[in-house]
C-alpha cells in the first residue's frame, strides 16, 4: 500500500508553519467554504466521512459532536487535547511543530460546527516548541481576521485560547483534562454526565484530539468520497503513523487506515542489521503487543480489536531479539505508577503493588507463585478503576505473558539484564567501554 | 518577592479564560519564571489574584511535576528513561549525565547550576534516546554527546535545539510556558528528516 501524505504533504516546505506558507498549499479556502455552509451539514459531513478519533479510542467524531445539545442556551467549549504523553505516541506534537495552521482551521471549523464561541488547545508543558508554534499561528489567525468576531463576515465569533500544561499523563485523560483546565488536580471525572452535556464549566463541550481536528480541513474541503477513498469501511481516511525503535529509520509516515505493519516496516528500512523482530505495540504502551506473526495485519481498528489489542495512537514502537520482555514491562509499570493520579484505590494500590513484584522479576527474584499474583492483581485493576488508566496499567503483562511466559519463569532464578545485555538494546556504539 | 510586573501578567492570565481559576498552571510557571522555583510567597500571590487559599493553589501545584520547590539553577536537564528511550540508550545516557553533574533524580548539580531529572514520555520517540534542556528538544543523544552538551552550556556557548530555538535558561523557557510570546516561533529549524521520512519516499517515487 502506497503512503498518503495529505497532514504531512507540505512539511517540507519551511514556510509551512506560517499564515503565507499554509495558505499558498491551499489553507484555510475550507473555512471559507465551512462558514458558507451551516453548522449541522459540517456536523453531517464529519458524521458521513466515518472518521474516528485520532486520541486512542477511535470514537467517531461526527457523532461525537451530534451529542451536543443546540440551542439550549449555554456557552459551548471546543478543547483539543494536545497532551501527548502515552509512551510511543510522538505525532500529535510534530502535527503542530510543522503544520499548526491545520489545527488551528479545524479548531476554527470545528468550533463553527458545535456552535462554540471559545476554543482551548491545552498542550503538554513539557513541550515549548509545540507551544511556541501553536501560539504563533493562532496569533497570525487572529491578526488576519480568522479568530475574532464576525469572521470573515459570517457573523461568527471565536476567541482561541493555548493553554499549557504542567507534566501529568493523566491530563490525556478527557475529564482529567478539563479539571486540570478549570485549574484544579488533574483527576477524572464521573460519567455520566459525559462533556457533550456537561464538560468544561459544566457546559457542553467537544473534546478531540490534535490530529482529528488537523483532518477536518481536508475533508471540508475535498469531501467525505475522497476521504473515504483511504481506509477501510470502519476506517475510514489516512493516519498520521510514527515508527520508533530498532528499525533502520524511525520516523513520520502517513498512509492509508488499513497499510500492515510490515509494509511500514519496509518503509522505514526495516529492523537494523542483525536483527529480528521480537513484539511491536500498535499504537501506545496501553495497548497490548504484538509479535511477528501480526506482521501482515491491516492496521485498523477492527483488525486489531480482532487481534486483540487496539490500534490505539497508531505510532508502533518495534523491539528486536535483544530486548528483555519483563524489563519493558516493568518499567512501563513504573510509569503507571507514577502517573496514576491516586483518586482510586484500584490504580493507586495496584500499580504500586504490581510494580514492585515486577522489579522483583526484573532482578531475578521472582517466583512462581508471583506469576500468579501478578495476573490476580491486573484482574483487579483492569475494569474496577475509575478511568482508563488503571484498565492501560494491567495490559504490558498479561500481554507479554501470552507470548513470553518463559521469560518471566526465566526471571524466577536469572535478572533481566543477564538474560539479555542490555548494551546490545541501545542504538549507539561505544557503550561498553 | 513577586514582583509588580509579574502581579500584572497574572491579572492578564486570568483575563483569557471565562473563570479566572483557570490560569493558575500558567500563572504557576510564570512565578518559575519569576523566581527559578514555586515559592511559598509565589502560590500565596496566585491565591491572592484568584480570591482562593494558598491551600488551595498548593494542592494543585504539587499534582504536577513540573513545579519544582528549590532553585532549579539555570538549565533544567531532562533524560527520557520511559522504556523505548530507556533500553535504546537513555539509561547510560541519564547515568553519564548524573554523574557528569553530580545529581541526583529531580534535584540540583553539585555547582547548583543545573537539575536533573529522569523525564517520563517526551512524545518523541521517533528520535530516541531523547533528551531535553529546558524542555527544549535534544533528540537522538549518545552518552558522549550528552555530557559534551552539558560541557558546552557549564561554559556558556552557545547552543541550540535540535528542533527548536536556541537554547536560552530555564527561566526564559518557563515564561513561553506562561504564555509569553517569546518571538522564538520563527527562529531554528522545527521540522528535521525523521518527520520528512515519509513524505521523502512517496515523494521520490519509491513506493510498492
Amino acid at each position: 500500500m502506497k503512503l498518503t501524505p495529505v497532514i504531512t504533504q507540505h512539511w517540507d516546505d519551511p514556510t509551512l508553519y506560517t499564515l503565507d506558507g499554509y495558505k499558498s498549499h491551499g489553507g484555510y479556502e475550507a473555512l471559507a467554504k465551512a462558514l458558507k455552509s451551516d453548522p449541522d451539514s459540517i456536523i453531517a459531513t464529519i458524521k458521513d466521512s466515518g472518521l474516528r478519533g485520532r486520541g486512542g479510542a477511535g470514537f467517531p467524531t461526527g457523532l461525537k459532536w451530534s451529542f451536543v445539545p443546540q440551542n439550549d442556551g449555554k456557552p459551548h467549549y471546543l478543547v483539543v487535547n494536545a497532551d501527548e504523553s502515552e509512551p510511543g505516541a510522538c505525532k500529535d506534537i510534530p502535527i503542530m511543530m510543522a503544520n499548526p495552521h491545520a489545527l488551528v482551521e479545524g479548531v476554527i471549523i470545528t468550533s463553527f460546527a458545535i456552535r462554540a464561541n471559545h476554543a482551548f488547545i491545552y498542550i503538554r508543558g513539557e513541550v515549548p516548541a509545540a507551544i511556541r508554534k501553536v501560539a504563533y499561528a493562532v496569533k497570525q489567525a487572529r491578526e488576519a481576521g480568522l479568530i475574532g468576531k464576525n469572521i470573515q463576515g459570517s457573523g461568527f465569533d471565536l476567541e482561541v485560547t493555548v493553554h499549557s500544561g504542567a507534566g501529568a499523563y493523566i491530563c490525556g485523560e478527557e475529564t482529567a483534562l478539563l479539571d486540570s483546565l478549570e485549574g484544579y488536580r488533574g483527576q477524572p471525572r464521573l460519567k455520566p454526565p459525559f462533556p457533550a452535556v456537561a464538560g468544561l464549566y459544566s457546559s457542553p463541550t467537544v473534546i478531540n484530539n490534535v490530529e482529528t481536528i488537523a483532518n477536518i480541513p481536508y475533508i471540508i474541503d475535498r469531501g467525505v468520497e475522497w476521504f473515504r477513498e483511504f481506509g477501510t469501511e470502519k476506517s475510514p481516511g489516512f493516519k498520521v503513523f510514527a515508527v520508533s525503535g530498532h528499525v533502520q529509520r524511525p520516523g513520520i509516515y502517513e498512509a492509508p487506515l488499513g497499510i500492515t505493519m510490515r509494509e511500514l516496516l519496509d518503509y522505514a528500512g526495516g529492523m537494523r542489521p542483525g536483527a529480528e523482530l521480537k513484539f511491536w505495540i500498535p499504537g501506545g504502551s496501553s495497548v497490548p503487543m504484538l509479535t511477528a506473526d501480526h506482521l501482515d495485519l491491516p492496521l485498523t481498528y477492527e483488525a486489531m480489536a480482532e487481534a486483540g489489542t487496539m490500534l490505539g495512537t497508531g505510532t508502533p514502537m518495534v523491539f528486536d531479539h535483544t530486548v528483555s520482555v519483563v524489563k519493558a514491562v516493568t518499567r512501563w509499570l513504573e510509569f503507571y505508577k507514577h502517573e496514576s493520579c491516586g483518586k482510586c484505590t484500584p490504580c493507586r494500590e495496584g500499580t504500586y503493588w504490581i510494580t514492585g513484584v515486577l522489579e522483583k522479576f526484573e532482578h531475578g527474584h521472582g517466583t512462581e507463585n508471583e506469576m500468579e499474583t501478578l495476573t490476580t492483581l491486573c484482574g483487579q485493576i483492569a475494569g474496577r478503576s475509575f478511568c482508563a488508566l488503571g484498565d492501560a496499567a494491567a495490559t504490558p503483562y498479561p500481554a507479554a505473558m501470552k507470548y513470553f511466559s518463559h521469560e518471566f519463569t526465566a526471571a524466577t532464578h536469572t535478572s533481566a539484564d543477564e538474560q539479555f545485555d542490555p548494551i546490545a538494546s541501545y542504538v549507539f556504539s561505544g557503550a561498553r567501554a | 518577592m513577586i514582583s509588580e510586573s509579574t502581579r500584572l501578567k497574572m491579572r492578564e492570565l486570568a483575563k483569557r479564560y471565562p473563570n479566572p481559576r483557570s490560569a493558575l498552571l500558567p500563572m504557576l510557571h510564570l512565578v518559575q519564571a519569576e523566581q527559578d522555583e514555586v515559592t511559598t510567597e509565589g502560590m500565596a500571590a496566585c491565591a491572592e489574584e484568584l480570591d482562593i487559599t494558598s491551600a488551595e493553589v498548593t494542592a494543585v501545584a504539587t499534582f504536577y511535576t513540573m513545579y519544582k520547590y528549590s532553585p532549579v539553577g539555570r538549565h533544567h536537564i531532562g533524560v527520557c528513561i520511559n522504556t523505548l528511550c530507556g533500553l535504546l540508550g537513555g539509561d547510560a545516557v541519564y547515568e553519564r549525565v548524573a554523574e557528569r553533574l553530580g545529581a541526583s533524580h529531580n534535584g540540583p548539580s553539585a555547582d547548583g547550576n543545573f537539575w536533573l531529572e529522569r523525564i517520563e514520555c517526551q512524545a518523541a520517540c521517533t528520535h530516541a534516546p531523547v533528551m531535553t534542556v529546558d524542555w527544549e528538544f535534544m533528540d537522538d543523544v549518545t552518552p558522549q554527546s550528552a555530557v559534551a552538551l552539558i560541557d558546552k552550556l557549564a561554559s556558556g556557548e552557545e547552543v541550540w535545539s535540535t528542533r527548536g530555538p536556541m537554547i536560552r535558561d530555564f527561566q526564559a523557557t518557563e515564561h513561553t510556558l506562561a504564555m509569553a510570546e517569546d518571538d522564538l516561533a520563527t527562529v531554528g529549524n522545527y521540522v528535521d528528516e525523521k518527520m520528512l521520512a515519509g513524505l521523502k519516499i512517496a515523494k521520490s517515487g519509491a513506493q510498492q
